[in-house]
């Protein structure tokens, strides 16, 4: 065996790849795992992650009470709209109950309630100082593994006997592997990929996450013929603040009032139900609601009081005394503006302002209304966010069976390649999002393609 | 309120850390950042203030260079909490001290102890090589040494007291005897017992490298308490002299002698071993604008260990002339650099913690806001 061969190649440094190529290093495996990114930006867009959703009976480390199989079964199923592979969702949903303490042996942290257990969360365990922490700790551990860890190694090239891979090539360098995982997310940061499905407004989107995440992998598992689960016109898009970085703008550019304003489009009109629904749930539609509006831009508009109401964005709003003069500091024709809001104002019914629940305050007789929260905008000063399409992840990936092996076009199994995380997310997230389940997926099938690339590797 | 360069990316800084707030669970700065939406100098001041850099959030930063935000919070609070020990400074000018500390710092060192040299070589004449029953005072008179010190001790105090008195109404606190004495315990505590160097899970933090250590702590706790009981040393012979009528020598068994000796190895351990992980750490993490400030502070007080120890071995040589005026000069530099030097930290850092603490118990911002909303008496 020349130093060049290993019983594992792992591809993608994220979460999913850093714990398979651990799960299998702990077995006794030689293993060696590729980044794609340089150093300073591995871990993927798990760098961009704050916490993960695990399943759990009774309290869990930073976690209370209890989040069973049922209640997160229906959670998923709700956002999916059913768009799930129920068997394999309900084994990840079982095995997430071992994710937060197999990562705090390893030597992630959590973070601690801020105010006591009071202020323990339920659902949700957060990485404390973010998921470059657990990017950090995990290269920490699998370097003490051993694990031999290559930066700038973008997998170009797979070689395959008929479903078993043989090795991954990076440039001239060649990687043999008796097993390999597939771990390099999704193609969010391929702009000429998503133009073939979305045209060229994709020059408007951002994209929140890795500018690494181009999908070569993706691309050449898909050329090798393996099942793909999703479309390529799927991804989860937020409405971002217009000013955010191409890439890698990450947490810090959601823009959080919506539901305290208006939202109009460059012609100065509303197109959309500001007050539908809470905060997750509008968080992920309005994405998409901008990029139809002409130029993929949409403007939300707040009056003086909403301040201190919402997260503070990242960038100052447009600031101005009258609707009049903020139109013409965003660029939008006045007179429309103020029309806008005037009508808005006059549509406003009775009742009393509560961001805490739906409190049924509405606007009436409008061609789109408002139905909750619908408070005047009349307070001077005026302020403007401009918002965009801020893309986070992409849905398209290859379809996998229970021991996280690709499947090829007639059902079979690759006998000795699997794949994790966001590359395989759609098996289980075939539509929609809950906050912190990437992370479990990309935990849960990390550990699953490292179990069983080591029991082929090592014939046990 | 100022508008320097500092200032101006420290808001930048924290514009983006609101925004994001992944780093809350590690330490008071962003605890105390949720608490507002607008950053100046004043409440800068205090965030820079309450940071420890511990490097916690700078080597777990998403946004940390090379991404274009190039956020780096422990650096750029160095900077700015730099300029916050000048700006607090009294009187005024000597403020500028601040600018080359390091360098100013050691100029005061090399004349200081030179002065203390040729002093008391002159004073003593050829008792300065001689051997002395009374050890040192027979070098020195204690009359002469009290004199001196007691000079510069006051204005020492005047000083320090002053410039804490610019900082502590710059974070908007109430009169001390209108402090509410809980938050003033829990900011003593957090002080003392050095709580955010835990990275706050109590795992220690990410310095000197990312991986979480305590190491930082403990040599700070050497430093801290190897310097309390020095000062206990000082303090007890002054009562013995005074207020026992038991001058000087000391024998071993004594109480000056033991938290000397005790504080002394600390003294000496502390600042070797931050000296040590300070070579070690991130370069980022230190700020640009440092000039030498932490580490003659530390090489200050490693030297007063030393030439302690060093003197009390040799208070019964021919050499205890030259150990003693060593020790003297610096002694009395460092005492003359307390309120223009690294020193000055741990007691803005106090009373930003006990603005901290306020805050925490009032859920409002205290430090930097134009109105202080009035709390309900009785």
């Amino acid at each position: 065996m020349n130093s060049n061969s290993f019983d594992l190649v792992v591809a993608g440094g994220g979460q999913a790849g850093l714990i398979a190529a651990i799960v299998a290093a702990e077995a006794g495996c030689s293993v060696c795992l590729l980044e794609g990114a340089p150093l300073e930006y591995r871990g993927g867009n798990t760098r961009h992650t704050r916490n993960l959703r695990p399943m759990h009976k009774g309290p869990l480390s930073v976690l209370s009470g209890t989040y069973d199989e049922e209640e997160y079964f229906d959670d998923l199923l709700r956002v999916t709209k059913g768009k799930t592979n129920e068997p394999l969702a309900r084994m990840m949903l079982q095995r997430s109950q071992t994710s937060v303490q197999w990562l705090e042996q390893r030597g992630v942290q959590f973070q601690p309630p801020l105010g006591g257990t009071l202020h323990l969360g339920r659902t949700n365990a957060f990485f404390l100082g973010g998921g470059k922490q657990l990017v950090n700790a995990l290269f920490r551990h699998a370097e003490s593994l051993g694990v031999e860890v290559h930066y700038n190694a973008m997998v170009d090239k797979l070689d395959f006997d008929g479903d078993r891979f043989r090795a991954a090539w990076v440039g001239d360098l060649c990687f043999s592997g008796k097993t390999f995982v597939a771990a390099a997310g999704g193609f969010e940061a391929n702009l000429d990929w998503l133009r073939e499905s979305w045209g060229d407004v994709v020059d408007n989107f951002l994209i929140r996450g890795t500018p690494y995440n181009t999908g070569g992998l993706l691309k050449l598992m898909l050329e090798q013929n393996f099942q793909s689960v999703g479309t390529a016109d799927q991804c989860h898009a937020v409405a971002i603040d217009g000013r955010a970085p191409k890439f890698d703008g990450g947490i810090c550019t959601r823009v959080d009032c919506v539901s305290l304003g208006i939202v109009v489009n460059e012609n100065a009109e509303r197109f959309y139900d500001e007050g539908e629904d809470f905060w997750p749930k509008r968080y992920a539609i309005w994405g998409r609601l901008v990029a139809k509006q002409p130029n993929q831009v949409g403007h939300v508009i707040i009056d003086q009081k909403a301040i201190g109401k919402f997260m503070p964005p990242v960038f100052p709003p447009e600031k101005a005394n009258t609707i009049e003069e903020l139109a013409e500091k965003i660029g939008l024709d006045s007179k429309v503006l103020a029309k806008t809001v005037s009508d808005y104002n006059a549509a406003i019914g009775p009742g009393e302002f509560d961001h805490t629940e739906l409190d049924g305050l509405a606007t009436d007789g409008l061609a789109v209304n408002k139905t909750n929260w619908a408070r005047s905008i009349a307070t001077p000063p005026f302020y403007a966010y401009t918002l965009k399409p801020g893309i986070t992840f992409t849905y398209l990936g290859v379809k996998i069976d229970a021991q996280g092996r690709v499947l090829t076009q007639n059902g079979q199994p690759s006998p000795n390649t699997f794949a994790a995380g966001e590359i395989m997310a759609g098996n289980v997230l075939g539509e929609g999002y809950l906050a912190g389940i990437g992370m479990t997926i990309g935990n849960v099938f990390g550990q699953i393609a490292g179990e069983e690339a080591a029991r082929y590797a090592l014939n046990r | 309120m100022r508008s320097t360069a500092n200032v101006n990316e420290g808001a930048r800084l924290m514009a983006i850390c609101n925004a994001c707030r992944y780093c809350e669970g590690h330490c008071a700065v962003f605890q105390a950042m949720e608490l507002r939406l607008e950053f100046n100098s004043d409440n800068l001041d205090y965030l820079a203030n309450l940071c420890h850099n511990c490097g916690s959030c700078y080597h777990h930063c998403q946004y940390a260079p090379p991404h274009e935000f190039k956020l780096n919070v422990p650096g750029v609070f160095a900077d700015l909490r730099k300029e916050s020990y000048g700006q607090y400074a009294w009187p005024k000018p000597m403020g500028k001290l601040y600018n080359k500390n390091g360098l100013w710092v050691s100029i005061i060192a090399s004349v200081v102890i030179a002065l203390a040299l040729a002093l008391t070589a002159l004073g003593s004449g050829a008792d300065f090589w001689g051997v002395h029953e009374q050890e040192f005072y027979g070098v020195l008179s204690h009359n002469a040494m009290v004199s001196v010190f007691g000079t510069v001790s006051l204005f020492v105090l005047l000083a320090l007291g002053l410039s804490m008195r610019n900082f502590w109404r710059a974070m908007n606190l109430p009169a001390p005897w209108d402090l509410d004495w809980r938050s003033v315990r829990t900011g003593v505590k957090n002080a003392l017992s050095l709580k955010y160097l835990d990275g706050g899970n109590g795992q220690g933090c990410a310095y000197p490298t990312e991986a979480p250590s305590h190491i930082r702590r403990v040599f700070h706790q050497l430093t801290f308490w190897g310097f309390m009981l020095c000062f206990a040393s000082t303090s007890t012979a002054t009562v013995m002299h005074y207020g026992l009528d038991l001058p000087a020598p000391y024998g071993y068994v004594s109480l000056p002698k033991l938290f000397g000796i005790l504080g002394g190895f600390g003294l000496i351990l502390g600042p070797l071993g931050l000296l040590w992980i300070k070579r070690k750490a991130d370069r980022n993490t230190r700020g640009e604008q440092n000039q030498g400030m932490d580490i003659t502070f530390l090489w200050l007080l490693l030297a007063t260990s030393v030439t302690g120890l060093g003197l009390m071995l040799l208070a019964d040589t021919q050499w205890v002339g030259l150990t003693l005026s060593v020790h003297l000069g610096v002694v009395m530099t460092l005492f003359l650099t307390m309120p223009y030097g690294k020193f000055i930290h741990g007691f803005y850092r106090l009373i930003a913690l006990v603005a901290f603490a306020m805050e925490q118990e009032e859920h409002q911002a205290r430090v930097g806001v134009e109105q202080i909303p009035i709390k309900n008496v009785g």
